[in-house]
């Protein structure tokens, strides 16, 4: 794309050049007096200057329709700048060329006439680069927020300067009939193009005046410039007498036209730009405040932000930032050009009732306007804006501006503040809403983790004997439980099981279970009864339990050799046993207390150790009160005779599918409604 | 969810426990047997309207058993259902507290302690 614009360029430029190179050559051979060898030639030959320059104009012309009309960005001083120094270059060479015809005058008739045309030549060539520069940036200009009527408009007015351009080829009479009209036409469609003056609210004020001074400069040359070519002497004689040129006059009279209207409305817009300049900074505020989601701006800087906006927005004398750290209501203070003492002072004279009774959002919407300011009794400041800032439907700040004017704040003025303050409000949700997510997200992580260590402290492998299978099956109703179970071989013939439940559950009930567990852990390995393990469990426990903590449990040795369990039962829920000689399923309903109950030597008053012999066939199952108390929608429990009934229908199955079993319809049973506690299942069966 | 209702009447304080008892409502729970130790050397819960209660309910009671000893504060829970009753038993509590069916029990077991 560079490339061809840059080809174009040249071709433009080459052409141009070529086409004032023949213009100059035709003009010396006419001026001379020598005729062309045919006759041909000759007769036409007095035209070749102007079909030249018309090859010349139209050439130039695209040069610039490429070189500024397809640029994408508008700087409007640096076009103004660049046609500036086009204009100053072609009049510094316009006033040298006429100083040296001025000092040189006739002195050699024959070769000065040679030197006349040439510079002659040479300044129309110079002018009328000005005028395409000055006429394409004028296009840029008017086109600038263009509507399709413009678009139309415009192009209607080149295709005209370009019929005009061929007319002068035919030597109509300057200022004849048609000529007048097709003129008159060409003026009143420039003048409709030059209201066209957008570009000048986009300027601040010092661009304004630079605009001013390079557009009187620009008009000081175009006005040289039509001073230099209707009085330059012998102007007639050299055969392109531009001044007769229908599409050259217009093109001046347009830029004139133009550059006279953009002095006028830049100056009259001059007082007015101030305001043009506010609100533009209202709105680069505004999208400052809005774009405060970025994670690398914090509640501070937006707090900066607003306080900086608004005191900019309404231009206000001083002003300070309340914060209410969220807890105590105690304040923190962002100041602008006022110290916290005078702040004090002039707080000591405000009626701050006039916001404190707005407790929501919603109120600040509803309240009048114009009560958000009050006027104040101080040497220095005399009235003040108050407004509160809300976030998440909580007051977490007041915003209060001075002015050193009584009734200093309009109704805009309030309403931008609001604005600013809405905007804020929701660039602070924003902002914490993104922190509370990562920061949930960090819990979520730390809570996965406790849920991995807390599954490594139930047993991969459970521990058996030849005489029975064992499996187990547990899950947290939360990320981690206080469900437990464990298994420990003992010796060749004895193994140790536990299974436990904390009360409560979550995070508290987890540590807890892992406490049992290393007690647990730590006992077992002594080879002590039911009796000793249990008093010593509840003992350890008593030391680290909190004070509504307990810890139910059921232990139990599986002794082989005397084909005999020893276990107890402290608070844990009764052990379900299935006896294959006779048939029957039973709970174990024996006596015991809970861990951490009593927490002193009372405790083993309470404890029974039970013996019960165990034959081939037989099931004893083992779980937590989240099977038996698992409710389904009609807040109905799982109960322990459904328990019973599935032990006593699948007795002859595997442990496998005695659990299969029992979960399927557990599920079944809840339906939609998810378990609110921990359970666990253990399945144990003789072989 | 729990509602829990408290008056005294004769020295004795009535704590009326309404609902379940679960992790979250036990806490009021605790804090209405707290004022009731602080308030009254009789105390009678009545479980009528109690429908369940978790472990961590159990937990309340539990915690209250020696400093009531200390503090020689009587306290007779009854018209527990048989659901609750059990829950009760299986940890061994009712072993440790005092319950009993009705509130005219309770009233001639306060005497009798």
């Amino acid at each position: 794309m560079n490339l061809r614009k840059k080809y174009i360029n040249t071709t433009c430029w080459v052409l141009a050049l070529a086409a004032w190179v023949v213009m100059l050559i035709s003009g010396l051979i006419l001026i001379s007096g020598h005729p062309y060898p045919y006759k041909v030639i000759n007769e036409v030959s007095n035209f070749f200057p102007k079909v030249f320059l018309a090859v010349y104009i139209v050439s130039v012309y695209m040069f610039f329709y490429y070189s500024i009309g397809k640029s994408e960005s508008l700087n409007i001083l640096e076009l103004l700048w660049r046609i500036f120094v086009t204009g100053l270059v072609a009049t510094i060479f316009s006033l040298v060329s006429r100083g040296f015809l001025l000092s040189a005058p006739e002195a050699l008739p024959k070769s000065g006439l040679n030197q006349t045309l040439i510079i002659y030549y040479i300044n129309i060539g110079l002018i009328l680069i000005f005028l395409l520069a000055v006429f394409h940036v004028w296009k840029k200009f008017i086109l600038y927020q263009k509507s399709k009527n413009l678009v139309i408009a415009w192009r209607v007015f080149s295709y005209f300067l370009l019929a005009g351009l061929l007319m002068s080829l035919l030597d109509l009479p300057v200022f004849g009939v048609l000529f007048n009209l097709f003129f008159g036409f060409i003026i009143v469609i420039g003048l409709y193009l030059s209201v066209n003056l957008k570009w000048v609210a986009y300027l601040n004020f010092k661009q304004k005046w630079k605009s001013v001074l390079l557009n009187l400069l620009i008009t000081f040359w175009l006005i040289y410039f039509i001073y230099f070519l209707t009085r330059f002497p012998n102007g007639n004689l050299f055969f392109i007498n531009i001044t007769d040129n229908i599409t050259v006059i217009a093109v001046f009279a347009f830029v004139l036209i133009y550059a006279v209207f953009s002095i006028l409305v830049t100056l009259f817009n001059l007082p007015t730009s101030s305001v043009f300049e506010q609100k533009l900074e209202e709105v680069i505020s505004f999208q400052r405040l809005s774009r405060s989601r970025n994670t690398d701006i914090n509640e501070e800087n937006i707090y900066d932000i607003l306080l900086e906006s608004s005191v900019s927005a309404v231009i206000a004398n001083a002003a300070w930032l309340h914060l209410f750290q969220e807890k105590d209501m105690e304040k923190q203070t962002l100041h602008y050009q006022i110290s916290s003492s005078r702040r004090q002072e002039i707080e000591l004279k405000i009626d701050a009732k006039t916001i404190e009774h707005l407790h929501s959002p919603e109120e600040v919407r509803d309240y009048p306007l114009k009560k958000f300011v009050l006027n104040i009794d101080d040497d220095e400041y005399k009235s003040m804006l108050l407004f509160p800032l809300f976030v998440q439907d909580q007051l977490i700040g007041q915003i209060a501006l001075l002015k050193d004017i009584s009734d200093g704040f309009n109704r805009e003025m309030i309403e931008i503040i609001r604005t600013f303050v809405n905007q804020a409000s929701i660039s602070i949700e924003n902002q914490r809403l993104l922190l509370e997510a990562i920061e949930n997200e960090r819990y979520k992580e730390e809570l996965e983790i406790a849920k991995r260590v807390q599954g490594s402290l139930l047993p991969e492998i459970l521990h058996k004997n030849d005489d029975f299978d064992i499996i187990a099956y547990s899950r947290s109703a939360a990320e981690v439980g206080g469900d437990y179970y464990d298994t420990y071989r003992i010796d060749q013939d004895k193994v140790a099981i536990i299974i436990g439940d904390v009360s409560g559950k979550g995070t508290s009930a987890a540590f807890h279970m892992s406490q049992m567990k290393g007690i647990f852990q730590s006992l077992v390995q002594m080879d002590m009864s039911p009796q000793e393990f249990i008093m010593r469990a509840n003992h350890a426990l008593g030391n680290c339990l909190d004070r509504t903590s307990f810890i139910t449990i059921s232990y139990f040795i599986f002794n082989r050799a005397t084909k005999k369990i020893e276990f107890t039962r402290a608070g844990h829920c009764p052990t379900l046993i299935y006896q294959a000689k006779e048939g029957r399923v039973d709970f174990l309903e024996d006596s015991g207390l809970g861990l951490g109950i009593l927490r002193d030597d009372q405790f083993e008053n309470y404890i029974q150790v039970n013996t019960k012999e165990y034959s081939s066939g037989d099931i004893w199952l083992l779980y937590t009160d989240g099977i038996t108390e698992a409710k389904n929608e009609d807040n109905k429990e799982f109960g322990y005779d459904r328990l019973r009934e599935l032990v006593k229908e699948h007795c002859t199955q595997t442990p496998e599918e005695i659990e299969r079993v029992i979960l399927n319809e557990l599920t079944t049973f809840c339906g939609t409604k998810p378990p609110s506690d921990d359970l666990t299942l253990l399945v144990i069966k003789f072989k | 969810m729990v509602e829990i209702l408290s008056d005294i009447t004769d020295d004795i304080y009535k704590i009326q426990v309404i609902g379940e008892v679960d992790a979250s409502s036990s806490i009021h729970l605790d804090q209405s047997i707290n004022e009731a130790t602080k308030k009254s050397k009789m105390i009678v819960v009545d479980c009528q309207e109690l429908e369940y209660i978790s472990s961590a309910g159990l937990g309340v009671f539990m915690s209250y058993i020696n400093e009531l000893k200390e503090k020689k504060i009587k306290m007779v829970l009854f018209g527990l259902s048989e659901k609750v009753r059990h829950v009760f038993q299986i940890l061994g509590l009712d072993q440790l507290l005092n319950i009993v069916n009705s509130y005219e029990e309770a009233k001639n077991l306060m005497n009798e302690l």
